[in-house]
């Protein structure tokens, strides 16, 4: 296919390398440099999508980030992203692009039919027609998505890879035009760690699109000069593709880098896109300006583009975007544009000024050029089904409000063109400025919101700040970024250059200007003709004026009910217009009027790289006890405890989550259990002070534990709730070892650290995290003590020397080891804990060993059962931070002789009511039936709720020992109401009945554990 | 003595010293586990001039006292983690090392106020080397990573990825490791962690080809 519309020569591709791709389905072929936009138009395609609303024709708009027309779905299958820019997709072989938002067909859409309704859908028309019935809005909505479209998902999950990661510096750049290049090597001059950003392919940024000289030399020379002298600096790290999306408090900033997006074979290490969270010491924000349309009658039809953007395709993609061009312009900066345009070999049919005058260095010279300037005059209308073939022309009256000669045909004139191309001025990329909370103020010359007083650390360089001329963004740039260096605390001179002194350049801006914000037409507003103000969200003039008629004050409602700026281009080309025709109709004067809030992102990123590694195996850290490779090998099923992994319970070949469990249940009451309790948290509590700090963190008393000894503790918060509960043993004098549950771990050690610093400074007590120190392998069951007996020589394990809550040491299975004898089940018990990289010999010679006794290893699941049969809580199942050591029964533990933390809460008069929810056991009437944890009680049953609730099960099982069910309960005054009948209504209509039992379903007494 | 080769290490069932044998080739990143150090926290006022000299005749060099960095010998290295706060680290992997080490501080200490805990095997250490090695572990953590700021000798507690860390960048990198280009991190991670902080960092190496050595 022929690049019909590429000039012969020129421009920044490399006609070495042409690039075939598709668009809806047809074949094209571009150059290496070409956007996806430059090479459609260098095949005459302008028309690239409908209108999101009324499904218009549109075309390619601008040449950057700020495109509200030409999106496109770029890819398909799995690798598909919609609403892609076509102006900043760097064309690459084989790439396949189509347009959105049209059915059946670009060239024949049906849902154009809503152009030709538009009367009936005005501003606000989604609001106002579907807010009734309120049930319906669901279907409305499917219904209306549908229509609007924004492009389609991908059909499969994404198979790209993406990074993340942190970065600092002491200067970030936004934008590598001629501002951000002179602050970078400013900054840099000083030996500052520089990040230089620049969301093109390429630095120079509207150099890249523009014909300068600088220093006498073409701007391009300098611009490669700029970059090999940034490259050869160490401390310069230059990101192209990449955009600083977002900046946020102290610094911060958000940047996308796109990798591999533009590689036609994209190596499989790289990832597709990475996200940089940098922090900056300072920034220079050199995001240069954007274009603005003008608002005229029919504004929008393809071939329709940006003076600036016009230049752009000539001057670096060397493509001709039309033949025959009318130049529509309020300033002189178009002149320039229109100059280039005719060099190029476009005719310029004529250039219509709003000016009644026009005047400025680039007017002249295209009056001396002999282009046709019609002064004073404007576009009123356009015509041209899928691209404008002519143009109206009228002249306007001095206030700008009407044109002269009133309505009718014969005031105007027709001109035929296939190219428009407008200007009607600058705003400044004041994005990321306002972002940062910096202030912006409206310039009322210049026609645009310019940054006021910054909120951080930023400087400002270029057209951002209002400097539109080359040399002044030459010159600012320079300055920001000697200013940015200096600031970040980097001192200049060692290598001081004569590249400090900004080179000599012209520095023309667009002024002088004449704002006219709607442009008249001979129609009256909104009938006959759109005055677009959002192109991508299809809102007009007569929409805003419409709101405002509504009774909408506030910009910011205006922007929500007529959708004005919403759209994924967040309204860049558009915004200024609407605030300056929101506020001509109000009469107020512009800044009051104010501007919408920008927000982050500048443009879209991928959720891909947000999300980055953080997936699948990686989505969250996952903790393995020494001993896990066994279990893996052992066919356990693991249960997420925190982030930990833990033996859920082992099923043999052919057996349910039920048998298994049993089975491991039976085992521990009738010979001998296993298991792996090192995540268990573990406290080092060393000091003189220890004991004291003990007595004020747990309810009990500790002054008396001897050493050598272990005593059961339960830690309240200040709120005298109950929050931790665990085993504490008295190692040495002044040395303690503290267990909490295994979720709690780190919760309980800052608890106590925070006490230890800052309430209780002056105790003598320090505390260290030992919780992965040790392996704890816990045997439990009647041949516990047997099979601990062939392991060990040197510990004594008879009743007297070590009973139920004693401590001993030695070598078992010849490992140095620590014996608690502490039980969990009710069975006795001994936790052998032993350094951790011993931890799996030590499991492995427990099992060999334990095999004539049948050891069974047991899971979290049978634990449970085993501890639930002996009514021992858990911290978290039975309590839920609302449940006190009363309402568990435990008024044994509260010491009467010292002070606690929570002890005071306890008093208060709601903790003493007889009304609160107290732990019970509970039995179903029908010994089959479990009960569901988390199932609520009442005691009379209704047809259907609400019924009045009176409590909740907190735990539920089925015992093979009892040979039944059973569960604990938290109900209301439970502990008065043994042996009464309360019901479960479950959901699907059937209900249990119970009876309610004291908490202990075996072994009351304790005699299986002290043995 | 009980025997050394029962113990595991943290990572011993993904045969990294298997993977290990092959050449080494242009990686930006070389790995490996260095397991079982014998590491002791210590707890001591450093006002506390008497003991602190204590620790200086004991160890032949003074505890570090400016924040983050270290301090040590061929046999010993000291760790600044807070302000009254160190890790003393025994490089190799013998089993007694932990606690011979912590006898030595109790020793040394005998008579003042401090908190002397075995805590080597709690963790492992991931040594993450090569000249990528600082763009590696900048992805997954928030300090600055740069020459100019995580300099020769420094240490840190951080983060990295969703394991909280100790980093411990050499001073010397000869000596950290021979033939190695680059700096020479090494990473202690909790042991219950280090599977985990090992496939990440592999995973998020790739771009830079990471090398697993023995």
């Amino acid at each position: 296919m022929t690049q019909r519309f590429r000039l012969p020569e020129g421009g920044l591709i490399d006609r070495a390398k042409p690039l075939g791709f598709r668009f809806d389905g047809t074949r094209y072929q571009g150059y290496a440099g070409d956007s996806l936009a430059s090479a459609l138009l260098a095949n005459g395609v302008h028309l690239v999508g409908r209108s999101f609303k009324y499904h218009r024709p549109r075309g390619i708009f601008s040449a950057g980030a700020e495109e509200p027309n030409a999106l496109v779905q770029l890819g398909a299958g799995a690798r598909s992203d919609a609403n892609m820019r076509a102006t900043q997709v760097d064309l690459v072989d084989g790439l396949t692009a189509a347009s959105q938002n049209c059915w059946p067909s670009l060239g024949f859409d049906l849902g154009a039919i809503n152009n030709q309704l538009s009367r009936f859908l005005p501003a606000g028309f989604y609001y106002k027609t579907f807010m009734w019935p309120a049930a319906l809005w669901m279907r409305y909505e499917w219904v209306i998505r549908h229509a609007a479209g924004m492009g389609k998902v991908p059909d499969a999950r994404d198979p790209d890879h993406y990074d993340k990661t942190y970065a600092h510096c002491d200067v970030l750049v936004a934008g590598a035009g001629p501002a951000g290049l002179a602050a970078a090597l400013a900054a840099s001059e000083t030996g500052a760690r520089v990040i230089l950003a620049e969301q093109d392919g390429e630095l120079g940024g509207a150099l890249l699109g523009l014909d300068e000289t600088i220093d006498g030399a073409p701007a391009r020379d300098w611009v490669a000069a700029a970059r090999a002298e940034l490259e050869a600096r160490e401390s310069v790290t230059i990101l192209t593709r990449t955009t600083v999306y977002g900046y946020f408090d102290h610094n911060f900033l958000g940047l996308l880098e796109r990798v591999t997006d533009h590689l036609a074979e994209k190596p499989a290490r790289l990832p597709r896109h990475r996200l940089w969270k940098l922090r900056a010491k300072q920034v220079v924000l050199a995001t240069g300006a954007i274009e603005r349309p003008l608002v005229f009658s029919d504004n929008d039809r393809p071939g329709i583009m940006l003076a600036g953007a016009c230049q752009a395709y000539v001057n670096r993609y060397a493509v001709k975007p039309g033949s025959k061009a009318v130049v529509f312009t309020n300033n002189d900066g178009a002149y320039g544009a229109a100059l280039d345009l005719a060099a190029a070999g476009i005719e310029i049919a004529a250039i219509v000024d709003l000016r009644p005058d026009p005047e400025g260095p680039a007017t002249e010279r295209a009056e001396a050029a002999g282009l046709p300037v019609l002064a004073g005059h404007a576009i009123i209308g356009t015509r041209g089904d899928q691209r404008v073939d002519q143009v109206r022309i009228a002249r306007i009256s001095a206030d700008g409000a009407s044109i002269v000669g009133g309505a009718g045909e014969g005031a105007a004139q027709t001109i035929d063109c296939d190219l428009v191309a407008v200007s009607g001025g600058w705003s400044p990329t004041v994005h990321l400025f306002s972002q940062s909370r910096g202030k912006i103020r409206f310039d009322a010359e210049l026609g645009c919101f310019l940054p006021g007083d910054a909120a951080q650390a930023t400087h400002l360089a270029g057209a951002c700040n209002g400097a539109f001329g080359l040399a002044s963004c030459l010159q600012t740039g320079f300055e920001a970024g000697a200013q940015a260096a200096k600031a970040a605390g980097l001192k200049p001179g060692k290598r001081r250059r004569k590249i400090q002194k900004a080179p000599e350049a012209s520095d023309d801006g667009f002024l002088p200007a004449r704002w006219t914000w709607l442009v008249p037409s001979d129609r009256p507003l909104g009938q006959g003709g759109k005055h677009f103000v959002d192109l991508q969200n299809d809102v007009t003039a007569a929409d805003l004026k419409l709101a405002l008629r509504e009774g909408y004050r506030s910009v910011e409602h205006v922007k929500r009910y007529t959708t004005t700026g919403m759209g994924t281009d967040q309204g860049k080309t558009g915004n200024v217009n609407a605030i300056a025709i929101i506020a001509e109709t109000q009469g107020r004067p512009i800044p009051e009027v104010g501007v919408t809030t920008f927000r982050p992102p500048y443009t879209a990123v991928t959720f891909g790289a947000f999300a980055g590694r953080d997936i699948e195996d990686l989505l969250d850290a996952t903790r393995r006890t020494p001993i896990h490779a066994w279990h893996q090998r052992n066919g356990a099923v693991f249960e997420d405890v925190g982030q930990w992994k833990r033996p859920w319970y082992y099923p043999k070949a052919s057996e349910s989550m039920h048998d298994a469990v049993n089975r491991e249940v039976k085992a521990v009451r009738s010979s001998l259990g296993v298991v792996d309790a090192t995540t268990l948290g573990k406290i080092d509590i060393q000091g003189k002070d220890a004991a004291e700090f003990l007595n004020r963190m747990y309810t009990n008393a500790w002054s008396k534990l001897e050493v050598g000894k272990c005593r059961y503790g339960l830690m309240l918060g200040e709120d005298g709730m109950v929050m931790d509960d665990g085993v504490t043993a008295r190692l040495g004098e002044h040395h303690y070892l503290m267990t909490t549950t295994t979720g709690n771990a780190a919760p309980v050690f800052g608890h106590l650290e925070e006490f230890l610093q800052t309430e209780w400074p002056e105790l003598e007590v320090r505390l260290t995290s030992v919780t992965e120190q040790f392996a704890t392998v816990s045997l439990a069951g009647p041949n516990a003590r047997r099979l601990l007996a062939e392991l060990t020589q040197d510990i004594e394990l008879s009743a007297n020397a070590l009973p139920h809550m004693g401590l001993a040491r030695g070598r078992v299975a010849g490992i140095p080891a620590r014996v608690f004898r502490v039980s969990f089940t009710g069975e006795m018990s001994f936790e052998i804990n032993v350094r951790a990289s011993y931890g799996l010999a030590l499991w492995q010679a427990v099992m060999t060993a334990g095999e004539k006794y049948d050891i069974t290893p047991y899971g979290t699941e049978a634990m449970h059962v085993l501890r639930a049969e002996k009514g021992f809580i858990i911290v978290g199942q039975e309590t839920d931070g609302s449940v006190t050591p009363l309402d568990l029964g435990m008024d044994w533990i509260l010491s009467k002789n010292k002070d606690f933390i929570g002890k005071r809460s306890l008093t208060r008069p709601d903790m003493l009511k007889p009304d609160r929810k107290q732990l019970v056991g509970l039995l179903t009437e029908d010994p089959a039936e479990v009960l569901p944890e988390g199932a609520q009680l009442v005691e009379t049953v209704l047809a259907k709720p609400p019924m009045v609730m009176v409590g909740h099960v907190s735990s539920s099982y089925h015992s093979p020992n009892l040979e039944r069910s059973f569960a604990l309960a938290m109900i209301k005054g439970g502990r008065g109401k043994m042996g009464q009948r309360v019901f479960a209504p479950l959901q699907g209509g059937k209900t249990l009945a119970c009876t309610i039992t004291g908490p202990v379903f075996l072994d009351p007494e304790g005699e299986r554990l002290r043995g | 003595m009980v025997e050394a080769y029962l113990r595991q290490s943290a990572l011993a069932h993904l045969g990294l010293e298997g993977r290990g044998a092959g050449a080494r080739g242009a990686a930006g990143v070389a790995m490996s586990e260095r397991p079982h150090r014998g590491i002791v926290n210590l707890r001591l006022d450093p006002g506390n001039a008497e003991a602190m000299a204590a620790l200086k005749a004991a160890f032949g060099f003074a505890l570090p006292a400016a924040a983050n960095t270290s301090a040590g010998n061929t046999d010993t290295i000291a760790l600044w983690l807070g302000p009254d706060e160190w890790w003393l680290v025994v490089p190799g992997p013998e089993p007694e090392a932990g606690p011979a080490l912590a006898e030595k501080l109790r020793a040394a200490l005998s008579g003042h106020f401090a908190a002397v805990t075995e805590v080597g095997e709690s963790r492992t250490c991931i040594r993450v080397a090569g000249p990528r090695a600082r763009a590696l572990l900048q992805k997954g953590c928030p300090l600055d990573f740069h020459p100019r700021a995580f300099v020769a000798g420094a240490c840190a507690q951080s983060i990295l990825a969703k394991a909280a860390v100790t980093f411990h960048l050499f001073a010397d990198e000869s000596a950290a490791q021979a033939g190695a280009e680059g700096p020479v991190f090494d990473v202690y991670v909790a042991r219950s962690f280090a599977e985990y902080l090992w496939a990440w960092l592999e995973d998020a190496g790739a771009e830079y080809d990471v090398a697993v050595v023995a």
